[in-house]
Protein backbone atom coordinates (compact mmCIF):
# COMPACT_ATOMS: atom_id res chain seq x y z
CA UNK A 1 0.00 0.00 0.00
CA UNK A 2 1.16 3.55 -1.04
CA UNK A 3 2.44 6.22 1.99
CA UNK A 4 0.23 8.38 2.40
CA UNK A 5 2.11 10.86 5.37
CA UNK A 6 -0.80 12.15 7.73
CA UNK A 7 0.99 15.68 8.64
CA UNK A 8 0.29 16.50 4.20
CA UNK A 9 -2.75 17.82 2.80
CA UNK A 10 -3.63 16.35 -1.08
CA UNK A 11 -5.06 17.16 -4.42
CA UNK A 12 -6.81 14.83 -6.13
CA UNK A 13 -4.31 15.43 -8.98
CA UNK A 14 -1.94 13.80 -6.71
CA UNK A 15 0.01 16.78 -5.30
CA UNK A 16 0.89 16.91 -1.97
CA UNK A 17 1.12 20.36 0.16
CA UNK A 18 3.60 20.65 3.50
CA UNK A 19 3.25 23.67 5.38
CA UNK A 20 6.49 25.40 5.96
CA UNK A 21 5.20 28.71 8.36
CA UNK A 22 4.69 32.33 7.60
CA UNK A 23 2.42 31.55 4.26
CA UNK A 24 4.97 29.11 2.41
CA UNK A 25 4.20 25.56 1.41
CA UNK A 26 6.50 22.98 -0.33
CA UNK A 27 4.70 21.10 -2.87
CA UNK A 28 5.89 17.45 -4.56
CA UNK A 29 4.11 14.65 -6.01
CA UNK A 30 2.45 11.50 -4.13
CA UNK A 31 4.16 7.82 -3.62
CA UNK A 32 1.13 6.63 -5.64
CA UNK A 33 1.32 9.26 -8.42
CA UNK A 34 5.25 8.46 -9.12
CA UNK A 35 4.17 4.89 -8.70
CA UNK A 36 1.97 5.13 -11.67
CA UNK A 37 4.06 7.38 -13.94
CA UNK A 38 7.39 5.19 -13.41
CA UNK A 39 10.89 6.22 -13.45
CA UNK A 40 11.36 10.08 -14.06
CA UNK A 41 13.53 11.69 -16.67
CA UNK A 42 12.62 15.01 -16.77
CA UNK A 43 11.09 17.47 -14.36
CA UNK A 44 10.12 21.24 -16.16
CA UNK A 45 9.77 23.64 -12.82
CA UNK A 46 7.63 26.55 -12.98
CA UNK A 47 10.18 29.89 -12.62
CA UNK A 48 10.60 31.73 -9.46
CA UNK A 49 8.36 34.77 -8.80
CA UNK A 50 5.65 32.95 -11.18
CA UNK A 51 2.32 34.00 -10.36
CA UNK A 52 0.03 31.07 -10.44
CA UNK A 53 -3.37 30.73 -9.68
CA UNK A 54 -5.03 27.54 -8.04
CA UNK A 55 -5.10 24.53 -10.38
CA UNK A 56 -2.62 25.57 -12.55
CA UNK A 57 -0.45 23.59 -14.69
CA UNK A 58 2.92 24.81 -13.45
CA UNK A 59 5.53 22.36 -13.81
CA UNK A 60 5.89 19.06 -16.05
CA UNK A 61 6.83 15.14 -15.00
CA UNK A 62 7.92 13.88 -17.61
CA UNK A 63 8.49 9.70 -17.15
CA UNK A 64 9.30 6.49 -19.25
CA UNK A 65 5.78 6.10 -19.55
CA UNK A 66 3.99 9.37 -20.08
CA UNK A 67 4.09 13.63 -19.39
CA UNK A 68 2.20 14.56 -17.19
CA UNK A 69 0.86 17.92 -16.12
CA UNK A 70 2.14 18.79 -12.59
CA UNK A 71 -1.22 21.79 -10.98
CA UNK A 72 -0.61 24.49 -8.27
CA UNK A 73 -2.54 23.39 -5.87
CA UNK A 74 -3.29 26.34 -4.12
CA UNK A 75 -2.64 30.25 -5.81
CA UNK A 76 0.51 32.48 -4.96
CA UNK A 77 3.92 32.91 -6.07
CA UNK A 78 6.78 30.38 -6.58
CA UNK A 79 9.69 31.54 -4.12
CA UNK A 80 11.63 28.21 -4.92
CA UNK A 81 12.21 25.46 -7.24
CA UNK A 82 14.27 22.39 -6.87
CA UNK A 83 17.25 22.50 -8.66
CA UNK A 84 17.97 19.24 -7.94
CA UNK A 85 15.88 17.81 -9.80
CA UNK A 86 17.67 18.80 -12.97
CA UNK A 87 20.40 16.82 -12.52
CA UNK A 88 18.45 13.74 -10.79
CA UNK A 89 15.05 13.73 -11.85
CA UNK A 90 14.85 10.33 -10.02
CA UNK A 91 14.48 11.74 -6.70
CA UNK A 92 10.76 12.23 -7.30
CA UNK A 93 11.00 8.21 -7.63
CA UNK A 94 13.36 7.27 -4.93
CA UNK A 95 12.41 9.87 -2.39
CA UNK A 96 8.89 11.43 -3.34
CA UNK A 97 7.88 13.69 0.08
CA UNK A 98 11.31 14.91 0.95
CA UNK A 99 14.01 15.57 -1.21
CA UNK A 100 11.99 14.64 -4.47
CA UNK A 101 9.96 18.07 -3.64
CA UNK A 102 9.33 20.07 -6.54
CA UNK A 103 8.77 24.26 -5.79
CA UNK A 104 7.36 26.75 -3.29
CA UNK A 105 4.47 28.54 -3.04
CA UNK A 106 3.92 31.64 -0.65
CA UNK A 107 0.30 31.85 -0.99
CA UNK A 108 -2.32 34.22 -1.77
CA UNK A 109 -4.77 33.01 0.24
CA UNK A 110 -4.13 30.16 2.71
CA UNK A 111 -8.19 29.73 2.88
CA UNK A 112 -7.11 27.36 0.22
CA UNK A 113 -5.21 24.43 2.43
CA UNK A 114 -8.41 23.93 4.76
CA UNK A 115 -9.83 22.90 1.26
CA UNK A 116 -7.46 20.04 0.14
CA UNK A 117 -7.94 16.93 0.55
CA UNK A 118 -6.14 15.18 4.20
CA UNK A 119 -4.43 12.00 4.33
CA UNK A 120 -7.66 10.15 4.68
CA UNK A 121 -9.25 11.94 2.34
CA UNK A 122 -6.83 11.32 -0.05
CA UNK A 123 -6.39 7.73 0.19
CA UNK A 124 -9.87 7.03 -0.47
CA UNK A 125 -9.79 8.98 -3.63
CA UNK A 126 -6.85 6.82 -4.89
CA UNK A 127 -8.45 3.73 -3.92
CA UNK A 128 -11.70 5.21 -6.31
CA UNK A 129 -9.51 5.08 -9.24
CA UNK B 1 -8.55 -13.08 -17.90
CA UNK B 2 -4.81 -12.61 -18.87
CA UNK B 3 -2.63 -15.62 -19.64
CA UNK B 4 0.30 -16.05 -17.77
CA UNK B 5 3.64 -17.65 -17.86
CA UNK B 6 5.40 -20.58 -15.97
CA UNK B 7 7.48 -18.08 -14.43
CA UNK B 8 4.97 -15.49 -13.12
CA UNK B 9 5.44 -16.82 -9.41
CA UNK B 10 9.21 -15.95 -10.31
CA UNK B 11 8.08 -12.25 -11.63
CA UNK B 12 5.79 -11.84 -8.32
CA UNK B 13 8.64 -13.15 -5.82
CA UNK B 14 11.37 -10.39 -7.65
CA UNK B 15 8.73 -7.36 -6.42
CA UNK B 16 7.50 -7.17 -10.60
CA UNK B 17 4.61 -4.62 -11.64
CA UNK B 18 2.62 -6.34 -13.59
CA UNK B 19 0.63 -5.55 -16.79
CA UNK B 20 -1.45 -7.07 -18.98
CA UNK B 21 0.34 -7.11 -22.51
CA UNK B 22 -2.19 -8.20 -25.16
CA UNK B 23 -3.73 -10.75 -22.68
CA UNK B 24 -0.68 -12.18 -21.11
CA UNK B 25 0.12 -10.63 -17.46
CA UNK B 26 3.76 -9.72 -18.20
CA UNK B 27 6.55 -7.80 -15.67
CA UNK B 28 6.45 -3.78 -16.91
CA UNK B 29 9.26 -3.62 -14.57
CA UNK B 30 10.71 -5.02 -11.06
CA UNK B 31 11.24 -1.50 -9.50
CA UNK B 32 13.09 0.46 -11.69
CA UNK B 33 12.92 -0.14 -15.66
CA UNK B 34 16.08 2.35 -15.86
CA UNK B 35 18.05 0.59 -13.95
CA UNK B 36 16.86 -2.51 -15.88
CA UNK B 37 18.46 -0.85 -18.38
CA UNK B 38 21.09 -0.34 -17.38
CA UNK B 39 22.21 -3.53 -16.27
CA UNK B 40 21.51 -5.18 -19.82
CA UNK B 41 23.85 -2.38 -21.45
CA UNK B 42 26.47 -3.07 -18.95
CA UNK B 43 26.12 -6.43 -17.63
CA UNK B 44 23.67 -8.96 -17.59
CA UNK B 45 19.56 -8.73 -17.99
CA UNK B 46 16.86 -11.09 -18.41
CA UNK B 47 13.45 -11.58 -19.85
CA UNK B 48 10.99 -13.94 -19.25
CA UNK B 49 10.01 -14.24 -23.22
CA UNK B 50 7.85 -17.14 -22.69
CA UNK B 51 4.47 -15.31 -24.49
CA UNK B 52 6.43 -15.66 -27.65
CA UNK B 53 5.18 -18.37 -30.30
CA UNK B 54 7.63 -21.26 -31.22
CA UNK B 55 6.32 -22.98 -34.40
CA UNK B 56 7.97 -26.26 -35.59
CA UNK B 57 7.89 -26.61 -39.60
CA UNK B 58 8.48 -30.60 -40.60
CA UNK B 59 8.21 -32.03 -43.77
CA UNK B 60 10.51 -32.89 -47.00
CA UNK B 61 9.65 -29.33 -48.51
CA UNK B 62 9.87 -27.40 -45.64
CA UNK B 63 12.40 -24.95 -47.53
CA UNK B 64 10.68 -24.94 -50.49
CA UNK B 65 7.69 -23.83 -48.39
CA UNK B 66 9.23 -20.94 -46.45
CA UNK B 67 10.93 -19.54 -49.60
CA UNK B 68 7.40 -19.25 -50.94
CA UNK B 69 5.90 -17.85 -47.41
CA UNK B 70 8.89 -15.46 -46.41
CA UNK B 71 10.42 -12.18 -48.00
CA UNK B 72 13.48 -13.19 -46.80
CA UNK B 73 15.39 -15.98 -48.60
CA UNK B 74 16.16 -19.18 -46.33
CA UNK B 75 18.22 -20.23 -49.16
CA UNK B 76 20.58 -18.39 -47.46
CA UNK B 77 20.75 -20.88 -44.80
CA UNK B 78 22.99 -23.72 -45.73
CA UNK B 79 24.59 -23.86 -41.88
CA UNK B 80 22.18 -26.52 -39.56
CA UNK B 81 21.94 -24.16 -36.66
CA UNK B 82 22.02 -20.95 -38.65
CA UNK B 83 19.01 -17.97 -38.25
CA UNK B 84 17.34 -15.60 -40.48
CA UNK B 85 15.30 -12.59 -39.79
CA UNK B 86 12.26 -11.58 -42.07
CA UNK B 87 8.70 -10.38 -42.42
CA UNK B 88 5.99 -12.34 -43.63
CA UNK B 89 3.92 -10.50 -45.89
CA UNK B 90 0.79 -10.82 -47.34
CA UNK B 91 -0.44 -10.22 -50.76
CA UNK B 92 -0.63 -6.68 -50.82
CA UNK B 93 3.03 -6.56 -49.27
CA UNK B 94 1.98 -5.97 -45.67
CA UNK B 95 3.61 -7.04 -42.55
CA UNK B 96 1.25 -10.21 -41.02
CA UNK B 97 4.37 -10.39 -38.74
CA UNK B 98 8.13 -10.39 -38.60
CA UNK B 99 9.68 -13.20 -37.08
CA UNK B 100 13.26 -15.55 -36.65
CA UNK B 101 13.79 -18.77 -38.49
CA UNK B 102 16.18 -21.67 -37.73
CA UNK B 103 17.53 -24.01 -40.11
CA UNK B 104 17.71 -27.16 -38.07
CA UNK B 105 17.54 -30.14 -40.82
CA UNK B 106 16.66 -30.28 -44.27
CA UNK B 107 13.20 -31.47 -43.39
CA UNK B 108 12.94 -29.27 -39.75
CA UNK B 109 12.59 -25.80 -39.14
CA UNK B 110 11.86 -23.83 -36.31
CA UNK B 111 10.12 -20.74 -36.53
CA UNK B 112 9.56 -17.99 -33.48
CA UNK B 113 6.92 -15.38 -33.78
CA UNK B 114 5.26 -12.47 -31.71
CA UNK B 115 2.93 -13.44 -29.42
CA UNK B 116 0.54 -10.55 -30.01
CA UNK B 117 -0.18 -12.19 -33.83
CA UNK B 118 -0.34 -15.88 -32.65
CA UNK B 119 -3.63 -16.68 -34.00
CA UNK B 120 -3.29 -14.91 -37.10
CA UNK B 121 0.18 -16.21 -37.49
CA UNK B 122 -0.91 -19.75 -37.05
CA UNK B 123 -4.24 -19.45 -39.39
CA UNK B 124 -2.02 -18.05 -42.37
CA UNK B 125 0.84 -20.18 -42.33
CA UNK B 126 -1.38 -23.34 -42.05
CA UNK B 127 -3.52 -22.22 -44.92
CA UNK B 128 0.14 -21.62 -47.05
CA UNK B 129 1.52 -24.56 -45.89
CA UNK B 130 -0.75 -27.39 -47.01
CA UNK B 131 -0.12 -27.26 -50.67
CA UNK B 132 3.59 -28.37 -49.70
CA UNK B 133 2.64 -31.04 -47.45
CA UNK B 134 4.34 -29.10 -44.78
CA UNK B 135 3.36 -30.06 -40.89
CA UNK B 136 2.53 -26.88 -38.46
CA UNK B 137 3.32 -27.59 -34.51
CA UNK B 138 3.41 -24.91 -31.69
CA UNK B 139 5.31 -25.54 -29.10
CA UNK B 140 4.20 -24.26 -25.98
CA UNK B 141 5.72 -26.84 -23.57
CA UNK B 142 9.23 -24.23 -24.01
CA UNK B 143 9.26 -21.55 -21.85
CA UNK B 144 11.60 -18.63 -23.28
CA UNK B 145 13.94 -16.29 -21.48
CA UNK B 146 16.20 -13.87 -23.67
CA UNK B 147 19.74 -13.29 -21.19
CA UNK B 148 21.37 -9.84 -22.76
CA UNK B 149 24.44 -7.79 -22.07
CA UNK B 150 28.17 -7.93 -21.98
CA UNK B 151 28.19 -10.54 -19.94
CA UNK B 152 25.12 -12.55 -20.23
CA UNK B 153 27.42 -15.38 -22.02
CA UNK B 154 29.57 -15.95 -19.53
CA UNK B 155 27.18 -15.89 -16.54
CA UNK B 156 24.91 -18.63 -18.46
CA UNK B 157 28.20 -20.58 -18.74
CA UNK B 158 28.63 -21.07 -15.48
CA UNK B 159 25.04 -22.50 -14.77
CA UNK B 160 25.27 -24.84 -17.93
CA UNK B 161 26.77 -28.55 -18.02
CA UNK B 162 29.97 -29.21 -19.80
CA UNK B 163 27.89 -30.93 -22.85
CA UNK B 164 26.06 -27.49 -23.23
CA UNK B 165 28.76 -25.41 -22.91
CA UNK B 166 30.49 -27.37 -25.43
CA UNK B 167 27.36 -27.03 -28.33
CA UNK B 168 27.42 -23.30 -27.25
CA UNK B 169 31.27 -22.56 -27.38
CA UNK B 170 32.06 -20.15 -30.27
CA UNK B 171 28.37 -20.25 -31.90
CA UNK B 172 28.47 -16.83 -34.09
CA UNK B 173 25.65 -14.58 -33.76
CA UNK B 174 22.16 -15.84 -34.95
CA UNK B 175 22.30 -19.14 -34.52
CA UNK B 176 20.45 -21.65 -32.47
CA UNK B 177 21.43 -25.03 -31.22
CA UNK B 178 19.60 -28.00 -28.66
CA UNK B 179 21.79 -28.94 -26.05
CA UNK B 180 20.22 -30.88 -23.89
CA UNK B 181 17.04 -29.61 -22.72
CA UNK B 182 17.68 -26.08 -23.84
CA UNK B 183 17.48 -24.70 -27.57
CA UNK B 184 19.80 -22.19 -27.44
CA UNK B 185 20.20 -19.43 -29.64
CA UNK B 186 22.51 -16.21 -29.89
CA UNK B 187 19.28 -14.07 -31.20
CA UNK B 188 18.21 -10.96 -28.92
CA UNK B 189 16.06 -7.52 -29.23
CA UNK B 190 18.51 -5.06 -27.31
CA UNK B 191 21.70 -4.94 -29.59
CA UNK B 192 23.75 -6.34 -26.97
CA UNK B 193 25.29 -9.94 -26.61
CA UNK B 194 23.70 -12.40 -25.08
CA UNK B 195 21.12 -16.12 -25.72
CA UNK B 196 17.41 -16.19 -26.09
CA UNK B 197 17.13 -19.90 -24.28
CA UNK B 198 14.10 -22.38 -24.30
CA UNK B 199 13.85 -24.27 -21.61
CA UNK B 200 10.79 -26.89 -20.69
CA UNK B 201 8.58 -25.24 -18.69
CA UNK B 202 8.49 -27.68 -15.89
CA UNK B 203 12.61 -26.71 -15.80
CA UNK B 204 11.93 -22.78 -16.13
CA UNK B 205 11.65 -21.46 -12.91
CA UNK B 206 14.92 -23.45 -11.55
CA UNK B 207 16.32 -22.02 -14.54
CA UNK B 208 15.30 -18.80 -13.69
CA UNK B 209 16.26 -18.71 -10.24
CA UNK B 210 19.74 -20.71 -11.38
CA UNK B 211 19.95 -17.41 -13.69
CA UNK B 212 19.46 -14.64 -10.60
CA UNK B 213 21.98 -16.62 -8.93
CA UNK B 214 24.32 -15.99 -11.29
CA UNK B 215 23.88 -12.40 -11.19
CA UNK B 216 21.36 -11.53 -14.25
CA UNK B 217 19.40 -9.28 -13.32
CA UNK B 218 15.47 -9.36 -14.40
CA UNK B 219 14.21 -6.67 -16.89
CA UNK B 220 10.47 -6.36 -18.06
CA UNK B 221 8.98 -5.05 -20.72
CA UNK B 222 9.96 -1.30 -20.38
CA UNK B 223 13.70 -1.73 -20.78
CA UNK B 224 12.58 -4.09 -23.35
CA UNK B 225 11.27 -1.54 -25.01
CA UNK B 226 13.57 1.46 -24.64
CA UNK B 227 16.86 -1.51 -25.17
CA UNK B 228 15.04 -2.10 -28.75
CA UNK B 229 14.50 1.18 -29.84
CA UNK B 230 18.07 2.24 -29.04
CA UNK B 231 19.04 -0.92 -31.00
CA UNK B 232 17.08 0.67 -33.49
CA UNK B 233 14.82 -2.78 -33.75
CA UNK B 234 11.32 -2.29 -35.18
CA UNK B 235 8.19 -3.17 -32.91
CA UNK B 236 5.54 -5.20 -34.54
CA UNK B 237 2.09 -3.51 -34.72
CA UNK B 238 3.41 -0.12 -33.77
CA UNK B 239 6.61 0.19 -36.30
CA UNK B 240 4.47 -1.51 -38.71
CA UNK B 241 1.80 -4.07 -39.19
CA UNK B 242 -0.33 -5.75 -42.28
CA UNK B 243 -0.61 -1.65 -43.46
CA UNK B 244 2.90 -0.76 -43.76
CA UNK B 245 5.09 -2.07 -46.56
CA UNK B 246 8.44 -3.54 -45.44
CA UNK B 247 10.07 -0.80 -47.37
CA UNK B 248 8.75 1.96 -45.44
CA UNK B 249 9.59 0.09 -42.36
CA UNK B 250 13.32 0.23 -42.63
CA UNK B 251 12.68 -3.72 -43.68
CA UNK B 252 14.20 -3.39 -47.16
CA UNK B 253 17.45 -5.27 -45.99
CA UNK B 254 15.31 -8.47 -45.18
CA UNK B 255 13.91 -8.47 -48.56
CA UNK B 256 15.50 -11.23 -50.67
CA UNK B 257 15.01 -9.35 -54.65
CA UNK B 258 17.35 -12.11 -55.92
CA UNK B 259 17.18 -14.33 -57.54
CA UNK B 260 14.14 -13.08 -59.71
CA UNK B 261 12.39 -16.20 -60.59
CA UNK B 262 11.74 -16.87 -57.13
CA UNK B 263 7.94 -16.46 -55.98
CA UNK B 264 6.96 -14.95 -52.66
CA UNK B 265 4.03 -13.74 -50.66
CA UNK B 266 3.90 -10.40 -52.03
CA UNK B 267 6.42 -9.82 -54.36
CA UNK B 268 4.49 -7.89 -57.12
CA UNK B 269 3.13 -5.81 -54.61
CA UNK B 270 6.35 -5.09 -53.55
CA UNK B 271 7.72 -4.31 -56.75
CA UNK B 272 4.68 -1.63 -57.40
CA UNK B 273 5.85 -0.44 -54.34
CA UNK B 274 9.36 -0.01 -55.04
CA UNK B 275 8.79 1.49 -58.30
CA UNK B 276 6.28 3.85 -57.07
CA UNK B 277 7.99 5.08 -53.78
CA UNK B 278 7.17 4.55 -50.48
CA UNK B 279 7.53 6.62 -47.03
CA UNK B 280 10.79 5.54 -45.35
CA UNK B 281 11.32 4.87 -41.67
CA UNK B 282 13.88 7.08 -40.26
CA UNK B 283 15.60 7.60 -36.35
CA UNK B 284 15.04 11.07 -34.26
CA UNK B 285 17.62 12.30 -32.02
CA UNK B 286 16.28 15.44 -29.56
CA UNK B 287 19.37 16.40 -27.32
CA UNK B 288 17.12 18.82 -25.43
CA UNK B 289 14.59 18.30 -22.73
CA UNK B 290 11.49 16.04 -23.32
CA UNK B 291 10.71 13.16 -24.63
CA UNK B 292 9.31 12.16 -28.35
CA UNK B 293 6.37 9.58 -28.50
CA UNK B 294 4.30 7.43 -30.43
CA UNK B 295 2.27 9.46 -32.71
CA UNK B 296 3.56 12.67 -32.48
CA UNK B 297 3.41 14.45 -35.86
CA UNK B 298 6.80 15.26 -37.25
CA UNK B 299 6.80 17.92 -40.07
CA UNK B 300 9.22 18.04 -42.47
CA UNK B 301 10.22 20.17 -45.57
CA UNK B 302 7.22 19.56 -48.19
CA UNK B 303 5.28 17.09 -45.44
CA UNK B 304 4.66 15.05 -42.78
CA UNK B 305 4.58 12.12 -40.87
CA UNK B 306 4.53 10.59 -37.56
CA UNK B 307 6.43 8.95 -34.55
CA UNK B 308 5.66 5.21 -34.39
CA UNK B 309 7.91 4.53 -31.05
CA UNK B 310 9.36 7.22 -29.03
CA UNK B 311 10.95 7.26 -25.63
CA UNK B 312 13.55 8.16 -23.28
CA UNK B 313 16.87 6.64 -23.96
CA UNK B 314 18.85 5.78 -20.87
CA UNK B 315 21.76 5.04 -22.40
CA UNK B 316 22.25 8.28 -24.60
CA UNK B 317 20.58 10.34 -21.84
CA UNK B 318 17.97 12.42 -24.10
CA UNK B 319 15.01 11.24 -26.37
CA UNK B 320 15.25 9.34 -29.40
CA UNK B 321 12.49 8.15 -31.78
CA UNK B 322 11.52 5.94 -34.68
CA UNK B 323 9.38 8.16 -37.23
CA UNK B 324 7.82 7.48 -40.52
CA UNK B 325 8.49 10.28 -43.42
CA UNK B 326 8.13 11.07 -46.68
CA UNK B 327 10.80 9.52 -48.57
CA UNK B 328 12.33 13.60 -49.53
CA UNK B 329 12.93 13.50 -45.48
CA UNK B 330 16.76 15.53 -45.40
CA UNK B 331 18.32 15.79 -41.78
CA UNK B 332 16.51 17.84 -39.98
CA UNK B 333 12.13 17.88 -38.90
CA UNK B 334 10.15 19.05 -36.33
CA UNK B 335 8.25 17.60 -34.21
CA UNK B 336 5.34 18.65 -32.54
CA UNK B 337 5.45 17.94 -28.89
CA UNK B 338 2.61 19.22 -26.83
CA UNK B 339 1.83 22.19 -29.59
CA UNK B 340 5.28 23.30 -29.61
CA UNK B 341 7.42 22.74 -32.85
CA UNK B 342 10.71 21.36 -31.29
CA UNK B 343 14.06 20.80 -33.79
CA UNK B 344 15.36 17.29 -33.97
CA UNK B 345 18.10 15.59 -36.07
CA UNK B 346 17.15 12.99 -38.48
CA UNK B 347 19.64 9.91 -38.23
CA UNK B 348 19.87 6.02 -39.56
CA UNK B 349 17.33 4.23 -37.22
CA UNK B 350 20.01 2.45 -35.04
CA UNK B 351 21.41 4.65 -32.21
CA UNK B 352 23.06 1.98 -29.71
CA UNK B 353 24.98 -1.01 -30.13
CA UNK B 354 27.19 -3.47 -27.72
CA UNK B 355 26.63 -0.77 -25.48
CA UNK B 356 28.09 1.80 -27.54
CA UNK B 357 26.56 4.78 -29.28
CA UNK B 358 26.20 5.12 -32.70
CA UNK B 359 24.27 8.26 -33.47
Amino acid sequence: MSNIPTELKYASSHEWLRSEGNGVYTVGITEHAQDLLGDMVFVELPEVGDSVAQGDDVAVAESVKAASDIYAPIAGEIVEVNEALTDSPELVNSAPYTDGWMFKIKASDESEVAGLLDAAGYKNAIDEE
Amino acid sequence: MAQQTVLYAKHLEAGAKVVDFHGWDMPLHYGSQIEEHHAVRQDAGMFDVSHMTIVDLKGSRTREFLRFLLANDVAKLTVPGKALYSGMLNEAGGVIDDLIVYFLTEDFFRLVVNSATREKDLAWINAQAKAFDVSVTERPEFAMIAVQGPNAKAKVATILSAEQQAAVAGMKPFFGVQAGDLFIATTGYTGEDGYEISVPEAQAADFWQQLLDAGVKPAGLGARDTLRLEAGMNLYGQDMDETVSPLAANMGWTIAWEPSDRNFIGRAALEQQKAAGTAKLVGLVMEQKGVLRHGQRVVVEGGEGEITSGTFSPTLGYSIAMARVPASTGDTAEVDIRGKLVPVKVVKPSFVRMGKKVV
